[in-house]
Order: C-alpha cells, then structure tokens, then sequence
C-alpha cells in the first residue's frame, strides 16, 4: 500500500490541473481506514470493508503453499471470519508472472510416510472447506499460474477473477508429479466445470488459457492486463486487478454483484444425467475413462487411475466420501516409486533450466545458422521467436527455401489456432534473414552449424565461417557424433568452439545437449546454454568423447535390438515390450525414425572407439538394409513400410525380414523371456548412462536423468537412469546384468560404479 | 503516429510578433479552413454519400475565399473508410466542386490524422517550391460504410464467369456454396495487428494512468459545455451551411448530460468494471473540411488574407498495444523542441479528444517522471498544457469526430482562437492509432 499511497500523493502535488485532482481521487478514500498486517509470507491490506490478503512467499520468486504460508493464511483467515467490520476479502499474489505455483515440493518430500501425508491433505481440505463456508465472500484475484494446490484454494473462493495475461495459466497438474491434486480439487472441479471437464484437466493436468477457463465456468471474470503508465506494466496490471477484485468483492458483499450460477457443456450435462444410471456410470468409469488411460499410459502411471477413482468417488458417493478418498489417494500416491520419480524429473528440469555456468561477458543478439535442413530449420525456429535475429544460411536455393517453408509454417499453425495473430507471425518472421552468402554472418555472434555429418566437411565449413565472423562469435556444432574436439581442429579459435546438440524434431523436443573441449572457454559454454535456455530448452552440458552422453547411450541399445531382430524377435513385439516397458516410441521405431543409415554410422564408430561393449547385433545387417534402400522412415522404407503416411498399421518390411533371416541367430533361451528382453535393453542403457558420470562425461547424475528422458525418451515414470538405479536397487540389476553377461559376453558387464552400489545399497546417486 | 503542428499567427497584426520565420525559406500560410456541421452518423446526412460532405466543404472554402477555381495547383484529402466508388475521393469531390479537370488531386490515409496528412503533405509541397496553392481537407462518413462480403464468397463470386457453362448439377451446388458463404463482414473497428478495438485499447489506457471515471465524466462535460458555448457565442465561424435540402447550420451531437445520469451509464468496452462510457467517448460522425494553404507572397499578391503561418510538424509512432492512443505526450515536447519555444510560449493548445480517458492519459503522462525517463527517453516529465489554453471551444467529444476531418478543423480553430484570443503560437496535436 505505501507504493500506492505514495503515487497518489503525488499526483496530488502537481499542479497542472484540478484534472489532476480527479485523477487521485479514487485512491485516496481508503487511507482513512487503511491498516497493513504483515506476515512472513503474506501481508493483509484493510481497505474500507474489504480486507486484500496479498500472498508473498519470502525469498522466492514465486508463491508456493508451504506449511507455513498456510499457516498464516488459516490465522488471517481466522481473523477475517472474527472482524466485523470486514465484510469481504480479496486474495491476490504480490510476485509478477505467479498467483500460486502449487504445494511446496520440499514440503512434500519432507512429509514423512503415508500417514502424515494424508493428514497434510486433510489439514488443506478443511482449511480449504473452512474457505468454501465462509459467508464473508472471498475473491481470488489471480494474475500468473495457479496451478495445483494454488488452483485449489481459488476453487474454494466464492468468486475468481484472472487476468487475460499470458503467464497467466490455471491447471491442476499433480499428475505429472505421480499425485492427486490433494486439497479438494478432485471433489470440487466436478461440480465447477462438470465430470468429464474435470477428468480432462486432472487425469492430463494441462494448463487452461483464461479465456478457456471463462468459457468453462472456472473462473467468472476477465481483466485485460494493462500496459505501462504512471508505473511499469506488471504493477498496474496488478493494481488494476486488486482494484477490481476489491470492488467485486465489496458489491458481492452488498448484494449488488451476483455470483452467476454454474453452467456446464451441453457434454458435461448429459454425462452428469447418465451418471445417475448404474450401468452407464460403471462404463463410463471403468472402461471410457480407466481404459484410456491403461492405453495411453500401460498402466504404469498409478496416479491417473487413483484419480478416476477418486472424482468418481465424490460424485457417486456424495462430498464426504470424496474427501476421504482424496485423502488417501494422495497419501498413497505419495509413497510411490512412480511419484518420487516424477518428482526427481521436477527438479531435474528446474535444474536445467538455470545457466550454473553464470552469465557470458557479451550475450548474443545475433545467431546464424548453417543449412537450412530439418534440423538447421528447427534451431531457427525456435530463436526467431525468442527476440533473436537471425541468418539462415544454405548453400542451394531449393534448400533454403525448403527451410524458410517449414520455419513459417510453425508460425502458421500457431496462428491458425490463436496461438499468435498473423501480425505476430509476420513480426517474427522479419527476424529472419535467409541467404545463400557467408556475408550475412558479418555480425553474427553465434554460428550454429547443421550441415552433413562428415568431418571434411565440417572442417570446409569451419574455415568458411571463421574467415567471415568476427573475432568474439562462438562456433557451435549441431552433431550427434562427431568428436567436438576433432572439428575444433580446423579452427583459429578453439576456445570459441563449442557442441549444441539438438534433437529431431527440434521445436518438439525439450533437450538441448551441450558438449564442451578441453579448450572451450567459460565464457563460450555460458553463452551456449543461456542461448540454449532462452530457446526454451531444457539443457545438459557434457564433455566431449566419442557420442557424447545421449548418443553414446543409444548406440549399444539399437546394438541390442539388432541381436533380437538376428534372433527372430519380430520388431512389432520388440516396440510393444519397449511401449509397454514405458518407452514413448518402440526401439524398432526409434531405428527406422533415427535413419539407419546414421544408425550404421554411430554403430561402426562407436564400436570402433568402445569394442566389445557395444557390441551385439551385427551392424552389416543395417548396411544391408541400406543397400536395399530401406534405410528407415525418411526413405518410406525400414525395418516397416511407410508406404501409407496416414495409416497408423504400418507393416513390416519383407525385404527387412529376409535380411534378419539371413542374419539369423540361436536365441539363448534362459534369457529371451519378455521381461528379459526389457531388461536386455534397459540395462545396456544404464549401465552405459552409469559409466558416462564415472567417467567424468556427465556432470551430475540430474542431468543424466534428464538427457535419458527428454532426449532418448527412456520411461519417465522410471525417473531416468540414474533415479531407475536408486529406487529398484542396483543389486538386483547387477545381477541379471550378470546372467546376460554368461550368455552374451562383455556387453554385459556391469561398470565399476554400478558395482559400488551394488555392494552398499545406502549409495545413492540422488541425495533427494 | 502523432502529428503536432505550430502554427504562429499573421504578422499583419498590429503590435510586431515572433514569426519564426526564416528569410531563406518559403513562408507556408493559412488562407482559410472551413467545414461542413459535424453531425452523428444517422441523421440528416445519411442518404448521402461521403465525397457530397467533402465537395461542399470545398466549394465552400473557394465561396469564401473567392480564390479562382483555375488557380488551385493541387487538392489532397485524407479519410479512413473508403467508399468502393469513390477511391480516390480527392480528385471525385474536386471536380464535383468544379475545380478544374486539369488540377490533379490524391487521397491519404493515416487513421485519425488523415487530413493532418493531407495538410502536410500540401505543406510540403509549397515549402518545398513545387506549388504555391493547394487545397487540404479532409471526410469520413460513417452513416454508411463498406460491408463486404467473406472472403470466400468473393472469391465465388469471381468465379462467377465461369460458371454458366457448367453442367446443371454442378451449378446447384455453386448455388449452394453461395448460400452458406452469406455471412457478411463489416470493415475493421480492430487494430489489425493487435485485434483490440480502439475503446477497450483507451480503457486500460485510462486504467494504466490512474484516471478515475469521474474525472473522465467532468472532462467530457467541459468538453460539452465549452463546444456549446463557443457555438452559441459565433466563434465555431468555421462551420457551413449544408442543405441536404433542409439547412443544417450548427454541429449537432454537443449536449449537457447531467454528471447523475452520466454516472449511471454502463461502461462500453470493458464491462463491467470498464471506465469508458458512450458519454465520455467521441461519437460516430459524418463530416468534411477544408484549408487553403498558400506561399506567403502568392496570396498577398492575390489580395487574399492569410490567418496563420504553418511552421513545424512531426509524426511519431508507438507500441500499437498499449501506447496506441500516446501519440500527444510524446510529439508535444519533441514538435516544440523543433521550434525552439516551450509550454509557456504556446498561447492555444488544441487536442484531438478521441476519449476523455484518452486526454487525461495524456495530460497524466506528460505529468510523469517515470514514463517520461521509462518511455520517451527524456531526464524528467515534459509537464502537460494549461487548461486554460486547452480546447477551450470544445472539442471531438462534443463537436464530433469524422475521423479524416479532424485535423483540418484543429488547425482551422487553432488559427481562429489565435485571432479572438490575440495569441502569437498555437500547438495541436492529435493521436492516431498508434502509427
């Protein structure tokens, strides 16, 4: 308040006009009354009747729910209920871009068993029904995310107002961290925005837009956020909020505002009359509702099951049963493997999203980038939106305009579906500048390099580029196995020189892998990855060896699946143990997806720079296949036929088949059962995952988690390698390992650090 | 964009003054600026068509005058919805007011400076030697505007040609394309670029400057009560006599609503908390005006009698989102600078009121050390105009606002307070959709 209180005097002093007299008055009523309360967490704003509970979690950039911010709002709200000369209140977050971003995640790790987590949610629940009863009407006024238990308590205002802001996000995504939204939300969004509504925001937690959550009946009203005036744009937006919020709750208080009553989709009304029908109810739960989960998820996600249940409990068996499932539910949840896996991506990802590497000394404005393929036009895509100029440079017109066509053809689509106007579009695509000329990369402070993967050609480029850059512009290599060091060879400036890996297709995948030389400077590596982040990224920085951290992980796996398909393990079956192991696209796929061609070139030099380890399938079974020209999707032929772009029955590929024949080996019995076969593949993967941290190639097991996940799409619900090792133990691992490395050799072979946990099950590659 | 321009009165008057003029260059002045009433759309002038308004106030200007209509080199006029017909509405309204077919004549569109563009643009053509005498002015009409059919249905209909040797079955269904392709399209009331219309734009303008509804409430009234007067008083000499056939004489959307009953009234754009109402926003208006513009010394040679110098103008644009009604506080200072006076210097300021929440914005910002050191790169507030000086015969909230008609007639008030007020410098400025 003193800000305000400050600003309107001001307007008061000058003297250009009695106008401006009129412009304070409307602030200047409330100082009479006006009273502040601050709390650690929150600060209360007494204006007239209404009482503002501003939310400010201390030294935090966001609200979150801790145990004591609740604490404080249960005595604020406590107060309020007791004060009679309040007839309403408004809550509000004072941090810029946030209302509440959840439940505080250390405040769940830190909860105990299922127990005392259970107990935190019932706490939350009453708190939250406490809020619901009140007959003092309460506006949550919200300006940023409000997501999980932040989502919660607004659902228990009697009324919300968002802002039409772009941060600003309403969700319920406790899903995605393997829980339950947990303080009422399963029992009351049914009832807000109806049963099928509801189901769709928990079981998928995505985010709703404000104007969506409008339509929905989530919230009641829309503030168009302000720009800047007599202060910066944030702060008006906020005031204007709060000023708004204040007078709505004042006229609910005073009968002149009515609270519109609940509407749902016409969807939403028919199922809630068919619900009443046993038969249709038992359907709908158990086999529309369950079934698509088990068939998007295999089952291996318990929460969104739990949270069928328990939204189905609320609405058969009335509020107090709800309650108590959701209770449970969460508590349960809590215990889970799958929930601390997800959790540990959660911090993985806030991990990833930070420069450790500190700001560079000159950041870049602008990036150039070499080749205007796939790739080359992905990396573009994803920096001309980011305020970035940039140069698309290719060698062949067709080229380039192949890669132009595919950049505006994101933007397009964006806005076609609102996500941007067409002038937005147009403004972002005046960033680029395509051209056939080293000129343009004049002024350019980033090169990133996307042409073919040969080092004689890497090494032409380099030269090209360094005799027309200036002296401070970094050289990245987009490449996903050749040695950075090697392509530093050819260059003036090795300390420039730097690896970004990205991943196909580019503007879709999250990870962005950082490959560093011995040579490469700091100021190089933080420039990368602030790049990296601001592209939206989430980024892992690796040191350079033969395949750096991801790819060297893929290799012996696709090694692997060529055994299988030598010793007659149909690729159909091995997709299916894959998908149902957890992996988002099969590993027979992923073949035909990389390109088998690439998939020779990794194998042979990987296998070359590793020997035995990476060895497995034989690679000429792959050289074979390409050819015969099935060198995988991108040639409408693989170890599948493409034949068909839209069927999603894709048959296998004879010619594939044949060769596999030719190739054929004796399966071992004693370790070709499905769950073996898993095992095969997953081992392989870790073991390699394990070795990279022992040596010295991946900083932190967290970033080895998160390049596994996001780059390879190892199971989520396992946590990524690392977390896969601490949570199922890795003695039982080390000792199937074993029982393959009697059949197969040295592939198997568990690495030393593996070992070590083995032998002493208190180590742990995670501290939390 | 944002135009402001100074305008400094005719030296012919008795005590010498400051002219700002400059021996080297070519002396541009008023002759004479004129406009047909301003009416809300939908009333008397709506059978009309827009280049009828913009004829009239040219044959006007020439009646007055008395300038021979073969000596005029040049005519430009600005207006922002186009009539289909009447593209070039300039060279249309010229010849329907008999100005000779030899005299070439071009329209121009900059949103609600369109005739201050049109202005300049003669401006610069006599200050630059090119011509001596050139008539600027400017028309909207917005009692009846463009619908158009979709897009789709055009390009049907374009087709059109093609189809009458097409086989039965296929010109049934061409006929029903037709039909489901009938939803029509009204011209644009959204910023192209932002998709946000102007008066929810100037709400959370208002809203961003802190400016209270009741302030936007008095405003309007002054505005009102200050129009109503000048009206009553004779001084609006600017305005004509239209016949359409029963005479109109005086604009007629200037009226007092008690401060009781503009309170109650909802808000337009932003509801329900909006602060903008139809009562403190300019209204939809038809109308035209005109100016003469002349070389100095060709007029005096012709006997005819110049009411003002024109000496400096700028454009400036911004951010098209939230700083789209700006325009003002950021050209006050800068067009200012470029004549080398200040605020004190200015006897009359005129304003282009587009909103009362719009003026006030304005007024707050050229108040502001923030925005003047976060947005207009300066070390502190540029400090707003006295009101005393400001609008003081009203303005677009009570006179109306034909949007290409505007300027012409802020210029033409200007250089008639400037003689009934015995001032040496007028400054008008107006905002124009942020471009």
């Amino acid at each position: 308040m003193t800000s305000l209180i400050r600003t309107f005097n001001l307007a008061r002093n000058n003297s250009f006009s009695r106008w401006a007299l009129l412009i304070s008055g409307s602030g200047a009523r409330h100082l009479s009354v006006s009273s502040l309360l601050n709390g650690k967490n929150l600060n209360v704003d007494y204006q007239d009747d209404i009482a503002v509970v501003r939310l400010d979690k201390a030294n935090s950039k966001m609200n979150t729910l801790s145990k004591e911010l609740m604490e404080e709002f249960e005595e604020v709200f406590n107060e309020i209920q007791r004060n009679k000369a309040v007839k309403g209140a408004v809550l509000i977050s004072s941090k810029p871009g946030s209302f509440v971003a959840g439940a505080d995640i250390d405040m769940l790790k830190n909860a105990g068993g299922e127990a005392e987590t259970t107990e935190l949610s019932k706490n939350g629940q009453n708190l939250f029904n406490a809020l619901e009863k009140s007959k003092k009407p309460f506006v949550a006024a919200i300006n940023g995310v409000a997501l999980g238990g932040g989502l919660e308590l607004t659902l228990a205002c009697q009324y919300r107002i968002a802002t039409t802001d772009k941060s600003t996000n309403l969700g319920v995504p406790e899903v995605m961290l393997g829980l339950l939204p947990g303080a009422g939300g399963t029992q009351r969004l049914p009832h807000l925005v109806g049963v099928a509504s509801a189901l769709d925001m928990a079981l998928t937690g995505k985010m709703i837009k404000p104007k969506k959550a409008k339509k929905m009946g989530l919230v009641h009203h829309l503030v168009e956020p302000l720009g800047p005036g007599l202060t910066d744009a944030d702060t008006n937006t906020r005031q204007y909020l709060e000023k708004v919020a204040v007078e709505t709750a004042r006229g609910i208080a005073n009968g002149t505002v009515k609270i519109p009553p609940i509407k749902h989709s016409t969807q939403d009304r028919v199922i809630s009359y068919l619900l009443k029908f046993g038969a249709f109810e038992k359907n709908f739960f158990n086999k529309m509702i369950k079934g698509k989960v088990m068939k998007q998820t295999n089952g291996l996600f318990p929460a969104p099951l739990l949270i069928a249940d328990v939204i189905r409990e609320g609405v058969i068996n009335g509020a107090e049963a709800g309650y108590k499932a959701e209770a449970e539910g969460f508590g349960k949840l809590s215990q889970t493997n799958e929930s601390k896996s997800l959790i540990g991506l959660y911090d993985g990802q806030t991990h990833c999203k930070k420069n450790r590497f500190g700001n560079p000394a000159k950041p870049a404005k602008n990036i150039a980038v070499l080749g205007a393929g796939l790739m080359g036009a992905g990396i573009v895509q994803v920096s001309i939106d980011k305020g970035y100029n940039v140069v698309l440079k290719d060698s062949f017109s067709p080229g380039l305009a192949r890669g132009q066509e595919q950049i505006y053809k994101g933007f397009n689509t964006a806005s076609k579906k609102k996500k941007m106007t067409t002038f937005e579009r147009d403004a972002i695509m005046a960033k680029l500048d395509a051209t056939l000329s080293y000129d343009a990369l004049r002024n350019a402070d980033m090169v990133i390099e996307a042409v073919f993967e040969d080092i004689d050609i890497k090494h032409k480029v380099v030269k090209e580029t360094e005799a027309v850059i200036p002296e401070h512009c970094i050289f990245a290599s987009n490449t996903s196995a050749l040695p950075i060091g090697d392509i530093a060879k050819a260059s003036k400036r090795p300390e420039k020189v730097i690896g970004m890996h990205y991943f196909s297709p580019v503007d879709k995948m999250q990870l962005l892998e950082i490959i560093t030389t011995d040579t490469t400077s700091k100021d190089t590596v933080a420039s990368a990855v602030q790049v990296g982040l601001k592209q939206g990224k989430l980024v892992i920085v690796v040191k350079d060896g033969p395949g750096f951290y991801t790819t060297r992980l893929l290799a012996p796996t696709l090694s692997e699946v060529i055994r299988m398909l030598q010793e007659g393990v149909g690729p159909q079956k091995i997709d299916k143990l894959a998908t149902s192991f957890g992996f988002p696209v099969g590993i027979a796929t992923l073949l035909d997806e990389v390109g088998i061609d690439v998939a020779v070139h990794v194998s042979e030099y990987l296998g070359g720079v590793f020997g035995e380890r990476f060895a497995g399938g034989n690679v000429q079974v792959l050289k074979d296949l390409v050819a015969r020209g099935c060198a995988g999707r991108k040639t409408g032929k693989g170890v599948y036929m493409y034949s068909d772009a839209k069927s999603k029955n894709r048959p296998v590929n004879d010619t594939a088949t044949q060769i596999f024949k030719s190739f054929e080996l004796e399966p071992v019995e004693a370790v070709s059962s499905d769950s073996d076969i898993q095992l095969r593949l997953i081992s392989r993967f870790v073991n390699e995952a394990v070795m990279s941290l022992q040596e010295g190639i991946l900083d932190n097991p967290l970033e080895g988690d998160i390049g596994a996940v996001f780059g390879l799409g190892f199971p989520p619900h396992l946590g990524g390698p690392f977390r896969y090792v601490d949570l199922h133990g890795a003695a039982p691992l080390v000792e199937n390992m074993r029982r393959f490395e009697a059949a197969y050799g040295a592939a198997f072979t568990p690495c030393p650090l593996l070992l070590e946990h083995a032998k002493d099950s208190s180590k742990k590659f995670h501290s939390s | 964009s944002v135009r402001c321009l100074s305008s400094t009165r005719n030296q012919s008057a008795k005590k010498s003054r400051a002219t700002l003029g400059n021996s080297n260059a070519r002396n541009v002045v008023l002759v004479e600026g004129v406009r047909t009433p301003f009416l809300m759309s939908g009333t008397q002038y709506k059978n009309l068509m827009p280049h009828d308004l913009q004829r009239e106030a040219i044959k006007g200007l020439l009646k007055r005058t008395g300038i021979p209509k073969d000596k005029l080199e040049y005519v430009v006029i600005g207006t922002v919805i186009q009539e289909g017909k009447t593209s070039n509405i300039a060279r249309e309204a010229a010849l329907g007011a008999g100005i000779s077919d030899k005299t070439p004549a071009h329209t121009v569109t900059q949103a609600c400076i369109s005739s201050n563009q049109a202005m300049t643009t003669g401006f610069n053509m006599i200050a630059s030697g090119q011509m001596d005498t050139v008539v600027a002015g400017g028309v909207d009409f917005m009692s009846d505007v463009p619908i158009r059919f979709n897009r789709k249905m055009r390009s049907l209909m374009l087709q059109m040609n093609k189809v009458t040797n097409l086989p039965y079955f296929s010109k049934v269904k061409f006929v029903k394309h037709i039909l489901s392709n009938l939803r029509l399209q009204l011209p644009a009331i959204a910023e192209f670029s932002t998709d946000e219309v102007m008066g929810h734009s100037a709400d959370r303008l208002a809203a961003a400057f802190g400016i209270s509804r009741l302030a936007q409430d008095e405003y309007a009234t002054r505005s009102h009560t200050l129009a109503k007067k000048a009206t009553e008083e004779g001084k609006l000499s600017d305005v004509l006599e239209y016949k359409v056939p029963e005479p109109v004489t005086s604009d007629n959307g200037i009226r007092i609503t008690p401060m009781e009953k503009m309170a109650k009234m909802r808000a337009a754009f932003v509801k329900p908390h909006g602060t903008i109402t139809a009562a403190n926003s300019s209204f939809l208006s038809d109308g035209a005006s005109a100016v003469l513009l002349m070389e100095e010394k060709k007029a005096k040679a012709m006997g005819l009698k110049p009411k003002a110098y024109l000496r400096n103008y700028t454009y400036m644009s911004q951010e098209p989102k939230d700083q789209l009604l700006l325009g003002p506080a950021y050209t006050t200072p800068t067009v200012l600078e470029k004549a080398g006076l200040t605020l004190n210097d200015i006897d009359v300021v005129e304003y282009h009121e587009a909103f009362a929440g719009q003026i006030l914005a304005n007024l707050a910002a050229m108040e502001s050390d923030y925005f003047a050191q976060k947005h207009m790169n300066r070390p502190g507030k540029v400090g707003a105009p006295s009101m005393d000086k400001f609008n003081l015969w009203g303005g677009s909230l009570s006179i109306g606002h034909p949007f290409g008609a505007t300027g012409c007639r802020l210029v033409t008030t200007c250089a008639n307070r400037l003689k009934a007020e015995d001032g040496t410098y007028a400054l008008l400025a107006a905002c124009a959709a942020g471009g």
